[in-house]
């Protein structure tokens, strides 16, 4: 077995059932524990309307801008190219299509019941390429700013690191990196994404999850009240 | 940080002084911010194990959730008139964010087997004392700054029971809240010295102060800072109670609405407190119990009351502001318009988390001033710096000078004559920092001036 074939196989076995079992491990060892009964008589009783700070929260409020502008725009720049280059670069699609085939026999359609179109790789690398600028300074962000820094462990820096090297390397096979033979550069790829799948549990890559309920929980709390959202 | 070991719980709480801009206990001679006996281990035990008994799915969500993106720092006072990014609310609870993922998470087995999260030790607790009690005013700001939503204030009010069950509180939190446990008010309040002080106010302000009826369809609470220091706000409550004609009373067996046990983390002293109120409402059948202009005081009936009781509560509780715009939106208060320009100073606990936003403001609306809001203003307006008992703690002084600042700037960019809030902890905290900057603004108590400017009844 060489490398791309255990990367496509064993790898990606693995690596999805420990991102499946370890998401769900997690997000049940939270959502089971008990949640008490808030008794105060509500002022807007109507506290699932509290659920659109989940939509509020994705941009900050006027007086806050000034001193996260950095953030947030990096943030989305990373975020944007990032999920933008895994649903719709056409190669990604077909890979998707092809676990779908392995999973149920069909195609994307008859596994989710719609699939989507694929943009131009000239956007896919530049967006990517956004994607790539904004996490190197995001990270140089975190090194020297004070706060950042201060407030930053293993994780951070790990998660960093597992989110990056798909985007570094997935360009690199792209681009058919000069002296690196095309095999190589896949098998890279794919299990620099498996290793994101890996830590994606066990870190904070877990906000992908945990943001909808916190700002929805913060929400329906706050809205309870009548409180500032 | 000063910190002497092993001094017992029973020591008596030290001498109050009434005679400084701040009702507090007296600045102590020496310092005692560690509590009872007991070995570093179970100091470290009985924090964490307080700290995860109130545990729910909220606070765990919480623990989750954080990115580390540190843009609460943003929104606290601490942080932006120092810089220092110790300030930074997150980082406010760093010791228990460790135990959480050590000791409760959902792979504390693997952070534990690996060490991949060390233990707290006492020293951290110790160290961590002054950002969570000193620096922290459980304003809630950066609650609302939090891009994933993470509620930071509840977490800090959380980290508070775990520090007060280890001993590790700071001396004038303590000291009051034994007074409070004990004397049945923070700062000599008593039930004697309060009605001693009803007499007094009744006699020389010519006003019908009724005191324990039987029943009354509303029982008012006051705060001791009030009761102590702000007399008049006691009169000018029973004076808009009476012009309105409503059927209310003090009562001895509850009418001390400062609740130290949830600014220190007392949760039993909590109880304690918030049950006298309820006990006295329940036993006069009152149907609206009207809390003071108390921040906390609101948050700890009105928010959390019924959690501490168990049951709804049988009757409504609000705050002295929402009772006034009830009674002006129903035309039953009329009142004299003020000539002046105002800006309202929002008490965190009762606007940014309490949700009383509007009512302060309509009630200003109804005195006629002209209103020059602050920026920021409503739920993103600074923090006085003296709330969550920081105003209480000597050691935070200095610091707290400096948050105040902001304050002063704000309120001087509104060009306003007159400040106004609607707390009574926010205004000692007010009138302490101009008398320490030497400043010639004076907070304004809404109650107050709602009193003095009612239009009396002609027929």
């Amino acid at each position: 077995m060489d490398l791309l074939e255990f990367a496509r196989g064993p790898a990606l076995q693995w690596s999805v059932s420990i991102f499946i079992v370890g998401v769900l491990w997690r997000l049940l060892g939270v959502f089971l524990l008990r949640s008490k009964k808030d008794l105060s008589e509500p002022r807007n009783p109507a506290a699932w309307k509290g659920l659109r700070l989940i939509a509020l929260r994705s941009w900050p409020r006027r007086e806050f801008l000034e001193g996260t502008a950095f953030g947030e725009v990096m943030g989305y720049a990373f975020h944007v190219g990032f999920l933008v280059s895994l649903f719709f670069f056409a190669p990604h699609v077909l890979f998707f299509a092809d676990v779908a085939r392995g999973l149920s026999g069909t195609d994307l359609q008859g596994l989710i019941g719609f699939r989507w179109p694929t943009l131009p790789n000239g956007i896919i690398t530049l967006l990517s390429a956004i994607s790539v600028a904004a996490l190197l300074a995001v990270l140089v962000h975190r090194l020297v700013n004070p706060v950042k820094r201060l407030i930053s462990n293993f994780d951070d820096y790990f998660s960093w690191f597992v989110t990056f090297a798909p985007l570094v390397t997935g360009m690199a096979a792209f681009a058919h990196l000069a002296g690196w033979p095309y095999e190589r550069l896949l098998a890279y790829h794919l299990l620099s994404v498996e290793l994101l799948l890996v830590w994606f549990p066990f870190g904070k890559l877990m906000h992908a999850f945990t943001i909808f309920a916190a700002r929805g929980t913060t929400g329906m709390i706050f809205e309870r009240r009548g409180a500032s959202l | 940080m000063t910190a002497s070991t092993g001094q017992p719980h029973t020591r008596k709480p030290e001498p109050l002084e009434f005679d400084k801009p701040r009702v507090s206990i007296a600045t102590p001679e020496y310092r005692y911010d560690m509590q009872g006996e007991m070995p570093e281990a179970e100091r470290v035990e009985r924090a964490m194990k307080s700290f995860v008994k109130d545990f729910g799915r909220t606070a765990a969500i919480y623990m989750e959730s954080c990115i580390h993106c540190g843009m609460c720092a943003e929104a606290c006072h601490f942080y932006e008139v120092t810089k220092d990014p110790k300030y930074t609310p997150i980082w406010k609870l760093e010791p228990f964010k460790q135990a959480y993922k050590r000791e409760y998470g959902p792979f504390a087995v693997i952070y534990r087997a690996l060490n991949l999260k060390q233990k707290v030790t006492v020293e951290r607790l110790q160290e961590w004392q002054q950002l969570i009690y000193d620096s922290c005013t459980v304003c809630g700001r950066c609650s609302l700054m939090c891009p994933m939503g993470i509620d930071i204030a509840a977490l800090v009010s959380q980290a508070r029971h775990g520090m007060y069950a280890a001993g590790l509180i700071p001396h004038e939190l303590w000291s009051v809240t034994e007074r409070a446990r004990l004397e049945g008010s923070p700062l000599g309040a008593t039930p004697k010295v309060f009605k001693d002080r009803l007499e007094w106010l009744s006699d020389d302000h010519e006003v019908e102060i009724p005191l324990d009826e039987p029943d009354a369809d509303v029982l008012c609470a006051m705060s001791s800072i009030e009761i102590m220091k702000y007399p008049d706000s006691v009169v000018a409550t029973a004076r808009i109670m009476n012009h309105l004609g409503v059927s209310w009373t003090f009562r001895l067996d509850g009418y001390e609405a400062t609740n130290f046990g949830l600014l220190s983390g007392n949760a039993a002293a909590q109880k304690l407190l918030t049950m006298k109120i309820v006990d006295a409402a329940v036993a006069c059948g009152a149907k609206t119990v009207i809390l003071p202009e108390c921040g906390h005081a609101y948050t700890a009936l009105r928010w959390m009351g019924a959690n501490m009781y168990g049951q709804p509560l049988p009757f409504r509780v609000m705050h002295i502001a929402e009772f006034l715009a009830e009674q002006v939106r129903e035309g039953k208060l009329r009142l004299k318009k003020v000539a002046k320009s105002a800006t309202f100073h929002d008490p965190c606990q009762v606007v940014r988390r309490g949700g009383a936003i509007e009512a302060p403001r309509e009630v200003l609306k109804a005195l006629g001033v002209e209103l020059h809001e602050m920026y920021p203003t409503k739920g993103t307006n600074w923090c006085c710096g003296g709330g969550g008992g920081v105003v209480a703690n000597h050691r935070a002084d200095e610091l707290r000078y400096k948050t105040f600042k902001l304050k002063m700037e704000q309120i001087e960019a509104t060009g306003a004559e007159l400040p106004v809030t609607t707390c009574a902890n926010c205004r000692q905290t007010f009138d302490d920092g101009q008398a320490h900057f030497k400043w010639d603004r004076k907070m304004h108590s809404l109650l107050e001036l709602v009193a003095d400017n009612l239009i009396e009844d002609e027929s």
